[in-house]
């Protein structure tokens, strides 16, 4: 078996003036759940279209299970699709939809009957088989569509926001089917969403776009914990950022001067001595306590989530931040009680401003 | 249901057509085809008569055969018009259907006049046939066969062309690039999925160009040749020369029946709703 199912090599796409991706590097290993996660714009989806043969790419190569796909159309590439308008075909019954990709590589009859009962039964929609599209929920007819798209095993399943049109409950509904259905089967999937929560959920590897480049590709925890640019931090989940100014750097931390104190974060490469930087915490990092070590504050609010409190916090020089704290834990005041606001240095990441 | 009320309570809107329309269209047809089993005397005389006389059969026989022609050859080349329109450029949809609808604004006469300067003996195209030596003698264009055709296909195509652009224009492009997909080729999803979802346009357009050509007077009179006379034709000639209102409305009613039985065929297959959809 090929270690990387997917490598694309110093591709590159633009619109007339506009670059959409910028000489972009990826691999995606046989059997992995990568996302492509980024703002609208930022060339995830364009990667996506390259990759399935829908566009062509300005500059580099494209390799599926090792050989090169770059000039070749859609039809000649063993891919599978999902789109975010499930596109399922109108006139043909769900059976027909889903047989479609059989006939076309001409499988016997009875093949064909097979897998699509099978395929059907892995979507949990056994019994819609002779109805048509349009009498079906959206949640629906994107199950049948993902059935179709992974009917004839495809050595990838491209996925292009396919909960975009769905409402919350039911899309964490299907990213757990979308999740049951890669574990069972084992498919490689290449996923885009701009939702940091749905790419959290289902991905074993994000790859962040921003503006035409990939800003860190890695594991979802190293990605929301230990963020390589400001970009990702406040791309994904919340976070705090608190401008401030470098005192240098040694040991990979940092000394920053903010106006509420000196304090230190994590530093990927030093940052020299008065450069401006930004740091960032996750609320859920922020300890908030009533004296002790820490920036001082004053608590201006406290919205209950009922699994959390978040309290926001304006610190001596007027910056507000978020905390989070869990409901078992005591409640603070609000008001004039002074607080001081800390956390556990491995959990700052200083950026340059 | 609410909507339907209120459509009921204005009903009374609908009056001043249907005044105009019952005594100036309903009245003197019906009228007419009444004629078919009264003149000259009360029974099926008429009806007799055009199946006795092979004159009769043969200019319905030629009907048929006519619009049976004139169909699949508008709705071809209507096609790629209507494709163009649904699927092209805004500002190339814009010009097609400004182009497709000029015909509509000067007289059908006039319009049959100019086919027949392109296509007479020393029309443009054999002017400019002889004039590069593609053919030694003039071809016979005109009041034959194929002047006919390029009368009633160059009047018809917008009758196509709008509904099926219509049922393009619904087509979403991702059903085309699913297909592609999925394993099929351009020609395999244009078969499989892009010309089924024409369907509803493509039966509305052929059924107009069918049934209009079947009735047809002016294009066949101007156009065609003594062998290609149509069943219009044949009912003027009954009044206007033989002042014969009874096999006219014979005629009429056989004209009528045609129409009748072809859309309920119509019916019965594809679906009348489907059409309108």
């Amino acid at each position: 078996m090929i270690e990387n199912v997917l490598e694309l090599a110093g591709v590159a796409k633009r619109y007339d003036a506009v670059v959409a991706v910028d000489a972009l590097d990826l691999r995606l290993q046989t059997g992995e759940f990568l996302t492509l996660l980024g703002p609208s714009g930022s060339g995830k989806t364009t990667t996506l279209m390259m990759v399935a043969g829908l566009q062509q790419p300005d500059a580099g190569t494209i390799l599926l299970n090792g050989a090169p796909v770059t000039r070749l159309p859609p039809y000649r590439r063993d891919i599978g699709m999902v789109f975010q308008s499930y596109a399922l075909f109108p006139h043909m019954t769900v059976r027909r939809n889903v047989a479609f990709p059989l006939e076309m590589r001409g499988l016997p009859k009875a093949e064909i009957a097979r897998l699509v009962d099978e395929a059907l039964a892995l979507v949990k929609l056994p019994d819609h088989g002779d109805r048509l599209p349009k009498q079906l929920s959206g949640g629906q007819q994107q199950r049948v569509a993902l059935a179709r798209a992974m009917v004839y095993r495809p050595a990838l399943l491209l996925m292009d926001e396919p909960l975009g049109a769905l409402d919350k409950k039911l899309r964490e509904q299907l990213q757990l089917e979308i999740k049951r259905v890669h574990r069972e089967r084992g498919i490689s999937v290449l996923y885009v969403t701009h939702d940091q929560e749905e790419a959290l959920t289902m991905s074993d590897r994000i790859a962040v776009f921003n503006q035409g480049r990939i800003e860190q590709i890695g594991a979802p925890e190293d990605l929301y914990d230990r963020p390589a640019t400001r970009f990702v931090a406040s791309f994904i989940g919340d976070t705090n950022l608190l401008p401030g100014r470098s005192l240098g750097t040694s040991a990979g931390l940092c000394d920053v001067e903010t106006a509420g104190g000196r304090l230190r974060a994590a530093v990927r490469a030093p940052i020299a001595p008065g450069v401006g930087v930004v740091v960032a915490v996750r609320p859920e990092r922020l300890v908030v306590r009533p004296e002790g070590e820490g920036l001082s504050g004053t608590i201006v609010d406290v919205i209950f989530l009922g699994t959390a409190r978040k309290y926001v916090v304006r610190l001596a020089d007027g910056t507000e931040c978020i905390a989070l704290r869990q409901v078992s834990d005591p409640p603070l005041d609000l008001g004039n009680a002074s607080v001081r606001v800390s956390w556990d240095i491995a959990h700052a990441t200083a950026f340059e401003a | 249901m609410e909507a339907r009320l209120r459509l009921d309570r204005k009903a009374w809107l609908l009056l001043p057509a249907a005044l105009t329309i019952g005594v100036a269209f309903l009245l003197p047809v019906g009228w007419l085809l009444s004629r078919a089993f009264t003149d000259p005397q009360p029974g099926f005389q008429n009806f007799e008569l055009l199946w006795q006389r092979p004159v009769y059969m043969r200019v319905m026989g030629n009907t048929l055969w006519i619009a049976a022609i004139v169909t699949p050859v508008t709705v071809l080349l209507a096609f790629p018009v209507a494709h163009l329109m649904a699927h092209g450029s805004p500002q190339m949809r814009r010009w097609l259907i400004f182009l497709v609808l000029v015909p509509f604004w000067t007289s059908l006469l006039v319009r049959a006049f100019a086919t027949a300067i392109l296509l007479q003996r020393h029309g443009v195209i054999n002017s400019f046939l002889l004039g590069f030596g593609i053919v030694e003698e003039p071809l016979p264009l005109l009041y034959n066969i194929t002047g006919l055709l390029a009368g009633c296909v160059q009047v018809l195509l917008p009758f196509v062309i709008f509904p099926l652009y219509s049922s393009m224009a619904r087509i979403d492009p991702a059903y085309m690039r699913a297909a592609s997909t999925l394993g099929a080729s351009p020609v395999r999803s244009f078969f499989r999925v892009y010309l089924p979802l024409t369907l509803p346009g493509l039966v509305t357009g052929a059924t107009l160009v069918f049934v209009s050509t079947l009735g047809y007077y002016i294009i066949p009179a101007m156009l065609g040749g003594a062998r290609q006379q149509m069943i219009a034709q044949l009912i003027q000639d009954q009044i206007a020369t033989f002042g014969n209102w009874g096999v006219a409305g014979a005629l009429s009613i056989v004209l009528l029946g045609a129409t009748a039985v072809l859309l309920l065929l119509l019916q019965l297959t594809v679906g009348l709703k489907e059409i309108a959809r």
